[in-house]
């Protein structure tokens, strides 16, 4: 049994709409599942509270990379013009501050930016060339296009193949198919 | 406008004059949008419009290869007038690229549903534009291999730029901006190439939408902190967009030049930098429209907006130009006061004049209704608006440089077949990108807009 279901990435439902997907995550919550996602072709408000997802973490990696790249670049200019390459020029200070606050904003932007969309896909595993759902045929043709789908894995401490999928079923899913992973 | 439609200026039709004509779904947005990349074969005149745009693409290398070889000296420029076509087709094109930024940043933050369809295509027009105005500051520097000299990087010679200087920044903001415009619109595209892989029939389709989706399958969690990245990117590009043309307005306001030393010019450099890019938005989105089916999509809702938006920030502009006149005239500085004569009544006033007629005057007609909704007079305007946005930098850059401080620094500018043919040129590389963009990538940005449709279904119910 153990050898049957490390082949079993989960089970998937689809459903016609968003309020769909959302009235089963919240049913599978209540249900006790815990390692459910949902997907949809565009994001959906309020699915992530039906799922239970946290704030995530983009905003603060987006600060400490803002940070790096706008201390960073006013340290680095500080160090051109004040030690490594110091220049008179007509008597101004060697540390003009005001002088090095253009390129301090725009590496700060920078920095800000690179690390946002970093961050996110660092977080979300991409890239990532396969995963198992895309060997449900329904779901490669139509999730990235028209049709929502839950899908409750394997990993879940609940999780049995049967139970599991009445269950998507008895929410309303057309399509439940399991996922296989090999 | 058919005998059965409801009069357009009617106030009732106009608040609810829709962002996405009624009717659509998921899967309809999907197939059309998806259809014009995927299979609808390309038309005779996307060919037709490609090869001229390639072969004038061919008369800008040759132009730049003979720059290369001979120098900056093939060029009209001389000892006083040192920037001369470069630098205007700069201003003119990173201007350009700003309409971009501001609808898919600044539109976004405000929560105007109108961006939506006009966003993706807006943003390709900002990176093309940025790649043209790259090409000039490059090849002025007249040894475009030794550029890399601008950047801060460990030298044998123990050099380093030299941050204090405008022109530095100007190196930091451009270059940053093309960065963080490319990164915005790569995240937008993400989810729409994740739809191209799965719709897509054919194997190398598949093969190359697929790596650029980079697995990309719509999970919620993966929405979750989507969401949060594009929204910060918007919320960076904001200030992001006002500083690069601050900064670029800073290579003239920095100097003592009579006509640049003014500190009206950031946030008149920047209104005229929207202005333009409405202007470019409009002329691109009208052929593509009417060329692709698109009219479902990109309303008369957002011409019409669109050409609001060019009324506005054109009377910023008209005040900047009030302002000018008006702060010589009050200073009563002599070089200033000279300049404003020398822009009425000397050897380049007839662009003055012209500036005023393309910049100040036309636009008025934007304040009628029926201007605004008549698709052939916005198209013209546009381009009218375009070629304004020109011959004012050609004002700034020529005629101060022309008129300095001393009569024997006074000279004369007239560009050369080689400053026209790589001006001609960068606009060909920009038709030729936007070519090449709508045939291989979703020109609107299809998850965007089936949210758009899950909201105007919200709306009905």
């Amino acid at each position: 049994m153990i050898e049957h279901r490390s082949h079993i990435y989960g089970v998937v439902g689809e459903f016609e709409n968003e309020h769909q997907l959302i009235h089963a995550a919240e049913k599978a919550r209540e249900a006790g599942y815990r390692r459910i996602e949902g997907y949809a072709p565009f994001p959906v408000e309020g699915l992530s509270e039906a799922l239970g997802l946290k704030r995530n973490t983009v905003p603060l990696i987006t600060l400490i990379g803002g940070l790096c790249g706008g201390l960073g670049g006013f340290g680095f200019q500080y160090w051109v013009n004040v030690s490594a390459y110091p220049l008179n020029v007509g008597g101004r200070p060697f540390n003009s501050w005001p002088a090095f606050i253009p390129v301090t904003f725009e590496l700060t932007v920078l920095g800000a930016a690179l690390s946002a969309v970093l961050g996110m896909l660092a977080l979300n595993g991409l890239p990532q060339p396969y995963h198992p759902l895309f060997n449900v045929e329904r779901f490669a043709k139509h999730a990235t296009t028209d049709r929502f789908f839950l899908c409750i894995e394997a990993r879940d401490k609940k999780f049995n193949l049967a139970e599991a999928a009445r269950f998507l079923q008895g929410v309303d899913a057309h399509h439940v198919s399991e996922v296989r992973d090999d | 406008m058919s005998a059965g439609e409801p009069p357009i200026n009617s106030p009732e039709i106009r608040r609810l004059a829709p962002v996405i004509e009624p009717g659509h779904t998921y899967g309809t947005v999907t197939d059309k949008i998806s259809a014009i990349v995927l299979t609808r074969p390309a038309s005779l005149g996307w060919f037709a419009g490609f090869t001229v745009s390639f072969c004038v693409v061919m008369m800008l290398t040759v132009a730049l290869a003979w720059l290369i070889i001979k120098g900056v000296g093939i060029w009209g420029i001389n000892v006083p007038i040192g920037w001369g076509f470069a630098i205007v087709n700069f201003v003119w094109w990173i201007g350009i690229g700003h309409a971009g930024t501001l609808i898919s940043a600044i539109l976004f933050l405000l929560n105007q549903k109108w961006r939506t369809s006009i966003n993706r295509f807006a943003e390709a027009m900002t990176l093309f534009a940025v790649a043209c105005a790259g090409i000039f500051p490059l090849i002025h520097t007249g040894r475009p291999w030794m550029a890399f000299y601008m950047f801060p990087y460990p030298s044998t010679m123990g050099l380093w730029p030299q941050f204090r200087s405008p022109l530095i920044w100007d190196v930091f903001a451009v270059s940053t901006y093309g960065t963080v415009s490319l990164l915005f619109w790569f995240v937008g595209l993400i989810p729409d190439l994740a739809t191209l892989r799965d719709r897509a029939v054919s194997k190398p389709k598949q093969i190359v939408y697929g790596m650029l989706a980079m697995g990309w399958r719509g999970s919620a969690r993966h929405w979750h902190r989507y969401q949060s990245a594009y929204l910060l990117l918007a919320g960076l590009a904001t200030p992001l967009v006002l500083s690069v043309h601050t900064v670029v307005s800073f290579d003239f306001a920095i100097a003592i030049v009579p006509g640049w030393h003014t500190t009206i010019f950031p946030p008149y450099f920047v209104a005229g930098a929207i202005y333009s890019g409405f202007a470019m938005v409009l002329t691109i989105a009208i052929p593509l429209r009417k060329a692709y089916d698109l009219e479902d999509f990109i309303t008369m809702r957002h011409l019409e907006n669109m050409a609001m938006v060019m009324l506005a920030t054109g009377l910023i502009v008209a005040y900047g130009y009030f302002f000018e006149f008006f702060m010589s005239k009050y200073s009563g500085n002599k070089f200033d006061l000279f300049l404003v004569d020398q822009r009425l009544h000397g050897p380049y006033n007839h662009y003055y004049f012209a500036l005023i007629l393309c910049n100040i005057l036309t636009p008025q007609l934007l304040w009628f209704q029926k201007m605004r909704t008549s698709v052939p007079v916005l198209f013209v305007m546009s381009i009218i608006i375009n070629i304004g946005m020109w011959l004012e930098r050609f004002v700034i850059v020529v005629i101060s440089l022309t008129r300095d401080f001393m009569p024997s620094a006074w000279g004369r500018y007239s560009a050369t077949v080689w400053d026209y043919m790589t001006f001609v040129g960068t606009m060909g590389l920009f038709v030729m990108l936007l070519f090449l963009f709508v045939r291989v990538l979703p020109a609107i940005s299809i998850a965007e807009m089936r949210e758009l449709v899950a909201e105007t279904s919200e709306e009905h119910k």
